[in-house]
């Protein structure tokens, strides 16, 4: 077998969480106007406030254009053509013993036994099963020390106050096209509060996934850290195998007060469609943090392996003097799939500091792009980044893109930045096979080799399943 | 150290191979017994380099004829990585950067596949730590070398030694150096040289491919091959390297082809 042959099999393993479960699904049809958003709020039974923000939100959204300096190209998508509501049929929940054994069957398949899982490393997990919460657990020993770890929902019910004052603060409803719509139709995400001085006792973990077919999903998060707090964040993502394109647009806000501290990381491996391109889901995700007080810091540590198409560039509003932000992403790209992520730092307070480490591997005939803003404002003195951004390819037929943009408005700021493209090349499979070692462990150790200064940011178990994650998709352990 | 009777280790009949369409390898014949130490010289371009890689299944090198044994079986009927487990070790003339692969978990792996495969325990890293910081004893090599990513940035001459640490790990049957002795100053030649003597056994046998003969002052030759145009056209014991030296490549190529006119 020549090495390129055997490369090709490496990185053409099949899909492995492609299976549909089949739970009754309460489904909204497909369309969207104000009669949709009206529907989904009454669903919801939401305040006033939140219907109003929605409309507000579809309305921008109406002027609005699709962004197209993105480098990555997909057909027209219908957005009448979606259903922007699908909910579990509603159950009672009192424990993990009354969720759909389907559900936790799901579970299995992913590799994720939550209840176990939960239980034995100390992870509550806040499980969203298409756009609604189907169980909570944890919640108690959460709440003992103050911290409110629940649906997005269930937020706007019971702490209504919390939500109204932080939702869109980051991420404004009209900020950008994909923002506006998730701001209309958001149906369900996690919200998580951190009480002043409270180190929240254990990593808060959502699973997502997304499991009806040509349902978009536009879940919210939002996570609040107040002064002095902080909080790990985990949040993992497999989607099921369909043959129509999928449309997922998140948003994530994160705001940090004084002294606290927010770690949130994403291990993502949604279907990327088949080896032709067909299939798979779109990926537009806003993320964004805010440091708001002094001495904050917010730390995104991304995996991002799956998607026909991502678009996702997480990102720092450093504010509060002193603030950190930090960005370490790994983004692989297989057969058609299209990635355009990276990051913004914007520096506005004196002496913040940013890290960026990004990389990007690309296989197949993928496309692998950087794009990542560097801002220093002009009151930010002292203020540091440092960016680091490597490439590998494997392969010939693969791309590898790097946009930097830097702006600095402060002459006391330092700004590094650092870029590298390497291909892993038949000299250095063969001098593995020539000690012993077969091109899929090669090429996996090369990998993990690459990507170890992003896997160190990741907890533990995080750290092992991304590693897993990358085997899976270059390496021929599936069978 | 030549004994008639001990087993044949390896044995090249008539093996032609091609780089790129080009046919470089134009028919050598070869037997290695174990316990020998041959010695391959030839001028630049004579095939010496794709002789080794091809020997040992580099994915550029198309073998379109002959056949070579190792041990009395095929060897060609094994992909690269089997012949690195039964034994087949290439120390390569220009070793590749692996950056971001640390040095000692490549090392290990490396190790323990071999030992599985050979039915040998394999070693936990502690133990493989100690075990291999022995072995670099013996290489005189700086242990902070086990923490940096494989060869990346090291000089010629620590990647020549880090080469013959991985033959010292891996014990191999057949060891074939490739232009160890380039690059390597007076001292790391005779460290490197003494590493490799220290490993020859009466069960192995090693292939010395160079240009100089100044590494056969520290490894001593029971054979000296003589390559030219792909083929081997004269082999002798160690005194054919020293006239090597003193008179060069011509005499041996003219008198080759005044030979082969003749005939």
């Amino acid at each position: 077998m020549s090495t390129t042959t055997a490369l090709e099999n490496l990185v053409n393993q099949p899909y492995k969480h492609g299976f549909v479960t089949e739970i009754e699904s309460d489904v909204a049809p497909k369309g969207l106007s104000e009669d949709t958003i009206r529907l989904i709020s009454a669903k919801k039974k939401e305040p006033q406030w939140l219907l109003e923000f929605r409309l507000n939100a579809y309305r921008h959204w109406l002027t609005m254009a699709e962004p197209a300096w993105p480098n990555v190209k997909y057909p027209k998508i219908d957005f009448q053509n979606i259903s922007y509501y699908s909910a579990p049929k509603p159950k009672k929940l009192k424990s993990m013993d009354e969720v759909d054994p389907e559900l936790l069957r799901t579970f299995e398949k992913l590799g994720v036994p939550m209840n176990e899982r939960a239980a034995l490393a100390g992870v509550a997990v806040d499980v969203i099963f298409d756009s609604v919460s189907v169980a909570t657990t944890y919640k108690q020993k959460l709440a003992e020390v103050g911290i409110i770890f629940c649906s997005i929902s269930e937020a706007v019910r019971e702490h209504p106050e919390l939500v109204r004052k932080y939702l869109g603060s980051v991420v404004p409803a009209g900020d950008n096209f994909y923002a506006a719509l998730n701001s209309a139709v958001f149906t369900d995400g996690s919200f998580c509060f951190i009480p002043r001085g409270v180190k929240c006792p254990m990593e808060l973990s959502t699973y997502f996934r997304i499991n009806t077919q040509d349902s978009g999903q536009f879940e919210r998060t939002l996570i609040v850290a107040e002064e002095g707090a902080s909080v790990s964040y985990l949040e993992g993502c497999t989607a099921p195998k369909f043959d129509t394109n999928q449309l997922h647009a998140a948003v994530v806000e994160l705001v940090a007060l004084d002294n606290a501290d927010i770690k949130y990381s994403t291990v993502q491996n949604w279907y990327a469609g088949d080896e032709n391109g067909v299939g798979g889901i779109y990926n537009f995700v806003t993320k964004r943090g805010l440091c708001k007080g002094v001495n904050s810091k917010i730390s995104w540590t991304q995996v991002e392996t799956g998607s026909a198409i991502t678009w996702k560039y997480p990102s720092c509003i450093l504010l509060g003097d002193n603030s950190i932000g930090e960005f370490y992403s790994v983004a692989l790209t297989n057969h058609h799939q299209q990635a355009d992520t990276g990051t913004k730092m914007v520096h506005i307070g004196k002496n913040t500091r940013s890290t960026i480490v990004s990389k990007g591997i690309s296989a197949g005939r993928s496309n692998n792009s950087y794009r990542g803003l560097v801002r220093i404002g002009p009151k930010a003195e002292g203020a540091r980044n440092y960016s680091q951004c490597d490439s590998m390819l494997i392969g010939s037929k693969c791309g590898a893109n790097t946009f930097p943009y830097i702006q600095v408005h402060n002459n006391t700021a330092k700004v590094e930045h650092e870029a590298t493209t390497s291909k892993i090349g038949e000299d250095q499979l063969f001098y593995f096979q020539q000690r012993g070692i077969g091109n899929e462990e090669a090429v996996s150790m090369i990998i993990n080799g690459f990507c170890k200064e992003v896997f160190q940011q990741l907890p533990m178990e995080f750290a092992v399943e991304a590693t897993k994650l990358l085997g899976l998709k270059l390496e021929g352990s599936v069978g | 150290m030549i004994n008639a009777n001990a087993k044949k280790l390896l044995e090249v009949r008539g093996l032609k191979a091609t780089v790129a369409g080009v046919e470089i390898l134009k028919g050598i014949n070869l037997t290695v017994r174990a316990g020998e130490v041959h010695a391959v010289m030839g001028p630049n371009g004579s095939g010496k380099s794709t002789f080794a890689k091809a020997l040992a299944g580099h994915p550029a090198y198309t073998v379109t004829g002959g056949e070579v044994l190792l041990e009395g079986k095929d060897l060609f009927a094994l992909s690269p990585e089997e012949r690195a487990r039964a034994g087949v070790f290439l120390g390569f003339q220009y070793p590749v950067e692996i950056p971001g692969v640390s040095n000692s978990g490549f090392l290990r792996l490396s190790y323990n596949t071999v030992q599985s495969v050979r039915g040998r325990d394999e070693l936990d890293p502690l133990e493989f730590d100690d075990f291999v910081r022995e072995k670099m004893k013996l290489l005189d090599m700086d242990p902070g070398f086990l923490d940096r990513s494989v060869n990346d940035g090291f000089s010629g001459g620590e990647k020549k030694r880090n080469e013959i640490l991985q033959m010292a790990l891996l014990e191999p049957k057949l060891a074939i150096l490739d232009e160890t002795d380039s690059g390597l100053d007076i001292d790391a030649l005779r460290v490197v040289a003494n590493g490799v003597n220290g490993l020859l056994k009466p069960d192995n046998a090693v292939v010395l491919v160079t240009h100089y003969q100044r590494l056969l002052n520290y490894i001593v030759p029971d054979y000296v091959h003589v390559m030219e145009g792909g083929r081997i056209i004269k082999t002798g014991g160690k005194e054919l390297a020293l006239e090597l030296e003193t008179r060069g490549y011509d005499w041996v190529v003219d008198g080759y082809k005044k030979s082969a006119v003749t005939a």
